[in-house]
């Protein structure tokens, strides 16, 4: 593992941050928080910058429908040095989601970005290109959404009663 | 719609715009790119991808973990078992399997053996790329053989769902090792005969030295990963770095280049594939030393118990059900598990809420990462020079769009 402790790295986030930063967790050892989209850009800036998270390994999406807040980004960060990984999360509302781009820290969030845009719908504020890049330009949907069927809706075999459940 | 919005060059001074695929013979796969050319020099240029997206991570929602594992080799197919033993890592790590040393030296050995088929198509295409095509068929005669050992343990050549989560479906028969053991002997001096044919020769260190070169602090404000990152000089390599399936016990060296161009990459991926060889040899002693016949952990909650015992056994008829229909309990959490993947580092992100399939997967699919610099940094280059700068970059379109 990384030569620096998870705790140590909550230590430094939340002296840095207080309640801004919440949730953390160590799912198999990832440290993992959440934070909120006014800070996204502050809490990677800092965690580049002064906690030398060099390398932006991920961006992805979620989408837990139930949630008060349901479209969730999800931020990995490796520090090469350290060899120690995070996982930052933002939830935002479902209409019109909205968080500030970190195409400005890491040029390789272009595509990660793209491609969350593409999947969840979240408008990254401050984006060079944003435009759907797996998906054809004039589909209407996200199709990583939970509501978004995987297949005809109407098909009826697959469904979770016959296997009682 | 469709079209690409072309940026740059707005005044389109003198200038042509030529679509570079999506199916042109010298890109190997479905890649577009329209670019603007000044005569033979590169304006500017868009990438348009998504031709073969197939929206794994959506249909992996809706299956078994088990069942994910064919997903998987359909993305880099050049080196489908290296993302099939990731997949299995995963859900382990998911799990809290500890499989045995030997199961993890046998998965050693395939992926090994699926680093070098990746490297040397990409070498051998680089070669056929820059004029010469004899190198690359001398390699891939050698792929062949390394099909034929795949064939050996699992039945399939190219997409092979081999293994299982917890090891294998059987153990390494005596004519998988006798094959393995006589492609190790015969593969070294195939690839000094491939490296005579490139590496010091005129022509191609004039066609690739310089070109695409791409510096360390660029590379890594991208993204990149794997043998095209070490060619700029950093020696990241998650075998190394977060040691899975037993790599610690292994001695290895890590290539790095220094100047990121076609050349160093080429140079790279050649040193990796000796690496290899000399990962599996070592692999091979220490199988000899582990107890025989263990081929897979022993968690009959996800492991399939043999199929005699299911015709005669009650109880393991109950789990063949039970794993066969997705009943299998697994704890809510998330997991990010990666490995070295032939393009670089292959990221799995699990989201699990204790169902039947995955709440969220999320491949981290190095080949889409490392293309994205392509458009930005073709501008001002040679068509020929982007040509090969592409097959250097060995984007896999499979995996590239999943």
């Amino acid at each position: 593992m990384g030569k620096i402790s998870n705790q140590e790295l909550i230590q430094k986030i939340s002296s840095r941050f207080a309640d801004r930063v919440f949730a953390f967790s160590e799912p198999t050892g990832l440290l993992t928080f959440e934070t909120s989209k006014e800070e996204i850009i502050e809490v990677l800036t800092f965690l580049k910058n002064d906690l030398d998270f060099n390398f932006l390994t991920d961006i992805t999406g979620i989408h837990y429908p139930e949630q008060e807040l349901p479209i969730g980004v999800i931020y990995h960060l490796h520090s090469f040095r350290q060899n120690v990984r995070v996982r930052i999360k933002v939830f935002l509302e479902e209409q019109q989601p909205t968080i500030p781009t970190a195409f400005n820290l890491w040029r390789g969030a272009d595509w990660m970005e793209r491609e969350t845009y593409d999947f969840f719908g979240v408008q990254f504020e401050g984006h060079p290109d944003l435009r759907r890049i797996l998906n054809m330009d004039d589909m209407v949907a996200f199709p990583m959404r939970k509501e978004f069927p995987l297949e005809d809706p109407n098909r009826v075999d697959k469904k979770d009663f016959f296997f009682g459940r | 719609m469709n079209e690409p919005a072309i940026i740059k060059n707005l005044d389109r001074k003198e200038t042509t715009t030529l679509n570079l695929g999506p199916t042109h013979p010298s890109t190997h796969g479905v890649f577009q790119n329209v670019l603007e050319m000044d005569g033979e020099r590169i304006v500017s240029g868009v990438s348009t991808i998504g031709y073969i997206h197939r929206a794994f991570e959506k249909i992996a929602e809706h299956r078994p973990f088990y069942q994910i594992t064919p997903l998987t080799d359909r993305m880099n197919y050049c080196s489908s078992p290296i993302n099939n033993m990731g997949w299995h890592m995963t859900v382990e790590k998911m799990l809290g399997i500890q499989t045995p040393k030997r199961v993890d030296y046998m998965r050693v050995i395939i992926m090994e053996l699926a680093r070098i088929s990746d490297h040397l198509v990409c070498n051998g295409i680089l070669g056929v790329d820059t004029g010469a095509y004899s190198g690359f068929l001398y390699l891939m005669e050698k792929r062949e053989h390394i099909y034929e050992i795949y064939e050996e343990i699992c039945g399939a050549r190219l997409t092979t769902n081999i293994g299982r989560v917890g090891g294998f479906e059987r153990d390494f028969n005596d004519i998988a090792f006798a094959k393995i053991k006589k492609f190790v002997k015969d593969y070294v001096p195939v690839l000094k005969e491939f490296e005579d044919l490139f590496t010091r020769s005129r022509i191609f260190m004039d066609r690739t030295i310089g070109v695409a070169a791409v510096d360390a602090q660029t590379a890594l404000d991208y993204s990149w990963t794997g043998p095209i990152l070490r060619a700029c000089g950093v020696d990241y390599d998650v075998r190394a770095n977060e040691p899975y399936s037993s790599y610690e016990d292994f001695d290895f060296d890590i290539p790095v280049g220094t100047t990121g161009d076609v050349y160093d990459r080429y140079m790279v991926r050649n040193e990796e594939m000796y690496q290899s060889i000399r990962i599996i040899e070592q692999a091979l002693d220490k199988i000899e030393k582990e107890p025989k016949g263990v081929f897979h952990a022993d968690v009959p909650d996800i492991y399939l118990p043999p199929k005699e015992e299911v015709y005669n056994n009650m109880e393991a008829l109950i789990y063949h059900f039970k794993i066969v229909m997705g009943e299998v309990d697994s704890p809510k959490t998330e997991v990010y598990h990666c490995v070295e993947g032939g393009n670089g580092e292959l990221g799995f992100y699990l989201v699990n809420d204790g169902g039947r399939t995955p709440y969220r997967l999320h491949f981290r699919r190095p080949s889409f990462i490392n293309y994205q610099m392509y458009a930005h940094m073709s501008s001002g280059m040679l068509l020929s020079d982007a040509i090969i700068n592409l097959s250097s970059l060995n984007v896999i379109a499979g995996e590239l769009d999943a």
